[in-house]
């Protein structure tokens, strides 16, 4: 009897977040998967129609859809290249003794609570601008040329800033799971005569590789929403050069107004988003069960 | 013998170790540093050394009302952030102390909308804002950042409460504590920590979440993400104001992270890594 009025507390307390996060979900969802099927103009409402899968086709021929799916991809994987790599290094580093470890930690974790606007600003005009950012004096003062960053590598400026962002998070994972492990095995390791190398590849890398994993996978689901990075830097240019999935759909809604278009738009980064969430689904589900 | 060759390695890996920190640091630093320079010595090229003035963070003030940006950012997080944690409580409380067979399934399915993109949801919600009269709203922002982040802090606040033990309810039972005192005196108590550490660290989120808040407000609800991206667009040179209003907007945020740099590993990677 116990049993089954806390069973009935239970789901009374669990309905507020279920039911909101369903409605939540189902409805925008819904209506997007709706619009991408219909002729939806802002500038012409009244004149709403069924369209099939024209939309899809409109997304597809558009040579900007292939060039923003492959940016979006160049993005996380330059990102996630730049902050795994850096992020065990650094880790491995911080976890070595030395003095002040606590204020290293605190200056090497900041960027993460920088908000993307002001990161965005920051890296393009005080060190990246062709003229007055601290690349140019610095590319001056060895009698160099300053590039500028924005116009010749729009997408290269944009994954080190967002690397900037991520690789304190890397870190800071890495390095908590470093912490974990398990002091007496790497004695006895050591004591057993292996080297760095040795200790690092059967030791260490074994023991990060679901941390690893886990920074991969959440990563990449906000690198795939890479937004305000691009709308304060290059606007998404020079063309599309640096235009990526959620840009193009936010132009095609926003600024063509054309709810279709940006719906079908939509869908398909559902749908990349969620080869990607099934197998974060996997790992972090694998964690439950311990 | 062995400590003077300890004390080498510690030496080496100090100074390494603060390069490279500083070296990630740096951008921020010189930001706070051109806040105290005047716009002509902001662009006279690489100076470490400012000149201490105040007159950026003063215009920024005189020419854009930066507070009102501020106490909106302050509003929408702090807000959001409580109203997620109403709802979320009760719901993580009993799936940490009553579970069924479904809670991980309803656990893994409030992961899964987090993983849907927001840009697909971009037209319904600008629309549905639009009919509702929300956009630009404080209300309406706030209550989209709730629902963002309800997710993460019904995670976050599982994992702590999954770590209470069972065990010492039984005992205050046994000793004859009623429901409410078994609350107030029981749980609470070990519940707080985790909770304050799920508010720190969905405020930081909620402050920092840059899609929504610039593309649902213009004037009257924008916070302080919306308020430096419309910095973007050229109006001249004023590095020492964009500075100034830099620093303001992640002074506050930055300082709340270093507290809670434990709980952002445990909250951003869902409990996977402690």
């Amino acid at each position: 009897m116990a049993t089954h009025n806390t069973r009935a507390l239970a789901r009374w307390m669990m309905a507020p977040s279920v039911g909101l996060l369903l409605i939540w979900m189902m409805v925008p969802l819904a209506m997007t998967l709706w619009f991408s099927f219909q002729n939806y103009n802002l500038l012409n409402p009244a004149n709403v129609s069924w369209a099939g899968l024209f939309n899809y086709q409109f997304f597809y021929s558009d040579p900007a859809f292939f060039q923003s799916i492959w940016n979006t991809l160049v993005i996380v994987v330059g990102v996630l290249l730049i902050t795994v790599l850096g992020g065990i290094s650094i880790a491995l580093l911080l976890d070595q003794p030395m003095w002040g470890q606590g204020l290293v930690r605190i200056l090497v974790i900041s960027p993460f609570f920088v908000m993307p606007p002001v990161a965005a600003l920051v890296w393009k005009n005080m060190i990246m601008h062709p003229q007055y950012g601290v690349f140019a004096d610095i590319a001056r003062f060895f009698g160099m040329q300053p590039v500028d960053w924005f116009g010749q590598y729009p997408l290269f400026s944009i994954i080190i800033i967002v690397a900037w962002q991520w690789l304190p998070f890397a870190t800071l994972i890495l390095l908590t799971a470093l912490q974990s492990l398990d002091g007496e095995q790497k004695e006895a390791a050591e004591m057993d005569g292996a080297g760095f190398v040795n200790r690092f590849i059967y030791l260490t890398v074994p023991h990060l590789a679901r941390s690893i994993t886990v920074v991969i996978l959440i990563q990449t689901i906000f690198l795939l929403g890479v937004y305000a990075e691009i709308l304060v830097t290059t606007n998404g240019g020079p063309g599309y050069a640096s235009t990526n999935l959620p840009f193009l759909i936010y132009r095609t809604a926003l600024l063509g107004y054309d709810v279709g278009g940006a719906s079908a738009g939509g869908i398909i980064a559902v749908i990349l988003a969620n080869i990607v969430a099934f197998f974060l689904m996997r790992a972090v589900g694998k964690n439950l069960d311990k | 013998m062995a400590r003077a060759v300890s004390t080498r390695r510690t030496v080496f890996f100090t100074i390494v170790a603060w390069i490279i920190a500083l070296l990630i640091f740096f951008p921020i630093l010189y930001t706070i540093i051109t806040s105290f320079k005047s716009e002509t010595e902001a662009i006279q090229g690489f100076n470490l050394i400012p000149s201490a003035t105040v007159e950026s963070y003063a215009a920024v003030q005189a020419q854009s009302n930066y507070f009102k940006f501020f106490l909106n950012s302050v509003i929408i997080s702090v807000g959001s952030t409580l109203l997620a944690l109403l709802i979320a409580v009760p719901a993580a409380w009993s799936m940490a102390f009553s579970p069924t067979n479904r809670t991980k399934d309803i656990l893994m399915w409030m992961l899964s909308t987090k993983m849907m993109p927001a840009v697909a949801v971009l037209v319904p919600i600008y629309l549905l804002f639009r009919d509702f009269g929300l956009l630009d709203n404080r209300l309406g922002l706030t209550f989209m950042l709730t629902m963002i982040n309800l997710p993460i802090v019904v995670w976050m606040l599982y994992t702590y409460f999954r770590e209470i033990p069972g065990e010492i309810l039984e005992a205050a039972r046994m000793d004859g504590a009623s429901l409410w005192n078994e609350i107030v005196y029981v749980l609470t108590p070990m519940a707080v920590p985790g909770i304050a550490s799920t508010l720190l660290l969905n405020i930081i989120l909620a402050w920092n979440e840059a899609f929504w808040t610039i593309r649902l407000t213009t004037t009257n609800a924008a916070p302080l993400t919306a308020f430096i991206a419309s910095f973007s667009s050229p109006q001249g040179l004023f590095w020492a104001k964009l500075s100034a209003a830099s620093t303001l907007a992640i002074a506050p945020i930055l300082i709340m992270g270093w507290f809670s740099q434990k709980q952002l590993v445990r909250g951003l990677t869902f409990g996977a890594v402690k």
